[in-house]
């Protein structure tokens, strides 16, 4: 067998190197098969099934590529988009998601919608994840803190939730609600955030098609520290909009209180779209630095207005940005 | 009483500098082994300003715990360990004035007046560089001991200045376990020299007031 190296000399690989897991997954059953055979192939065998079972872990979830919201950015390794996470649920650290999300059980679950429409419902999550057909989409995602990265989610325009709940003409608002269970997030101990963690839209930015209601990511149901097991994905604001592992949206006459805006109004708006103008007191927000991809000796990327999403600069016109930041 | 041989403190100051370099060893060794995780300058920086601030606490320390367990030759480590201080602050500072502005002096001065976070860290680092420089034997007969002594007695604002910068820059996200720690250990050690300072002017004054009728 031919043994190749990586030329980096680094044991990451490119994430262009990256073998889809259907290809590597087929090349297993393929082993397995050939172990099976073989007489002397006990060996190959346990290898083949200790594999396998390593793998069954995470759930394939199929989708298919929307090709309208694909950007031709290279997306983050796996395993930088699932070890770097801010999720203060389970810890402050980048990797305390990682490390203590295990504790989470996504399944069973159920989510319930309610407030200002005509049919407020309580779903479980596969009642959810039927109400509209599952797209893959490959978006950037935009740190407030000032790293990005570009991940291929599964899930739908969270517009089709919205058209099955039918909001009343007094829905100005979504709220989004995150489970706040002390048993399962060590890090609700923690004072850090008003929990439950709140996040909110305006209507008619939750009904803009990029907005995203994602139940996966690379191919597989959402890993916990990702926001297993629906999250909301909004890539025109900073990544903190987003939120994650949702039990409850709510839609009201009035303006959410969010968590962040709670705790730190000055430095984190209602709005806060990507905005490369409007710095965060505390840093530029003009320049970015791509996860896995900008390394030591590469200067910062330049950030792009709405992360490079300005189909939604419409939803903003006659606004102040500077000032609803 | 532990009093170390001329050559017991000589092992111990080597031991301390092996331990002390240890910090910068394990980054190297991440570097080299790809452990530094998804964002290697966040956690370069982080780990530097973290080092600068255990060696501040650990300097500030030598004094008393040399007063309570009475061993006088802590005091010869001293220096080192303020100079630990300021080789993690030097790393925490090329690794924000490299990686973050790629030597952009201008924009990294614009960042220093505008950031009251970045200004108060700057200005610590900046108070820090006199201290390191007449840390020499020469240097402090030169200034003569006095006035070495006030000059070095500008780390009792340094030390709150890091923490400040520190406690400022986790403000935002709320997250202030780790500045109260740091906090809470520097101003017990200032506190305690505060306490010393005010019993030694107390018994001072006692004998000079008795006095006969």
């Amino acid at each position: 067998m031919l043994i190749k190296r990586n030329p980096n000399g680094i044991d990451i690989p490119f994430a262009s190197e990256i073998t889809p897991r259907a290809v590597f997954e087929s090349r297993r059953t393929f082993i397995r098969q050939l172990a099976l055979g073989s007489i002397a192939g006990g060996a190959l065998l346990e290898m083949a099934t200790r594999e396998a079972f390593a793998q069954s872990a995470a759930q394939k979830l199929s989708a298919k590529t929307n090709s309208a919201y694909v950007v031709m950015d290279k997306p983050t390794a796996y395993k930088d988009a699932t070890t770097y996470n801010n999720f203060y649920e389970f810890g402050t650290d980048k990797t305390d998601p990682s490390h203590y999300a295990g504790s989470l059980k996504p399944r069973p679950w159920t989510i319930a919608i309610e407030g200002e429409v005509k049919k407020p419902m309580t779903l479980d999550l596969d009642s959810l994840q039927k109400l509209a057909p599952l797209e893959e989409r490959i978006y950037r995602l935009r740190c407030v803190e000032g790293w990005s990265m570009v991940i291929p989610w599964i899930g739908y325009s969270f517009a089709e939730l919205i058209r099955k709940v039918e909001p009343t003409g007094n829905a100005k608002y979504v709220e989004f609600v995150t489970l706040a269970d002390k048993k399962q997030m060590p890090g609700l101990r923690s004072p850090v955030l008003e929990w439950p963690y709140v996040e909110g839209l305006r209507l008619d930015e939750a009904n803009h098609p990029l907005a995203l209601l994602a139940f996966g990511m690379y191919g597989e149901v959402l890993p916990n520290q990702n926001g297993a097991p629906v999250r909301m994905v909004v890539p025109w604001k900073y990544g903190f909009k987003s939120a994650k592992s949702i039990v409850k949206i709510r839609f009201t006459k009035d303006q959410p209180k969010t968590a962040w805006n709670i705790s730190a109004p000055q430095e984190y708006g209602f709005y806060s779209n990507v905005n490369p103008d409007v710095d965060h007191p505390r840093w530029s927000q003009a320049t970015e630095r791509r996860i896995g991809e900008d390394g030591f000796f590469t200067k910062k990327r330049k950030t792009m207005m709405f992360n490079g999403y300005s189909e939604v600069a419409s939803l903003y016109a006659g606004m102040d940005l500077k000032k609803f930041y | 009483m532990f009093n170390p041989s001329a050559r017991q403190l000589a092992a111990i100051k080597t031991a301390v500098f092996i331990v002390a370099l240890l910090p910068f060893a394990r980054l190297v060794l991440f570097a080299v082994i790809g452990q530094l995780g998804a964002n290697p300058i966040e956690f370069i920086t982080s780990n530097t300003g973290d080092w600068t601030l255990y060696f501040l606490c650990i300097t500030l320390a030598v004094t008393p715990l040399r007063r309570l367990s009475g061993w006088n030759w802590l005091l010869k480590l001293r220096r080192m360990l303020g100079l630990f201080a300021f080789f993690y602050v030097v790393l925490h500072f090329t690794t924000f004035l490299w990686f973050d502005h790629f030597f952009d002096i201008d924009a990294m001065l614009k960042d220093v007046v505008k950031r009251p976070f970045i200004t108060v860290g700057f200005a610590a680092f900046l108070l820090l560089i006199p201290l390191a420089a007449t840390s020499t034997n020469a240097m402090v007969r030169r200034l003569g001991g006095r006035r070495w002594q006030t000059l070095h007695r500008t780390i009792y604002l340094i030390a709150p200045l890091g923490i400040l910068h520190f406690w400022w820059m986790k403000a935002g996200k709320n997250d202030f376990e780790q500045p109260i720690l740091f906090g809470t250990v520097v101003a017990v050690l200032l506190l305690l020299r505060v306490y010393w300072s005010i019993a030694q002017a107390r018994t001072q004054k006692r004998q000079v007031s008795p006095r006969p009728n």
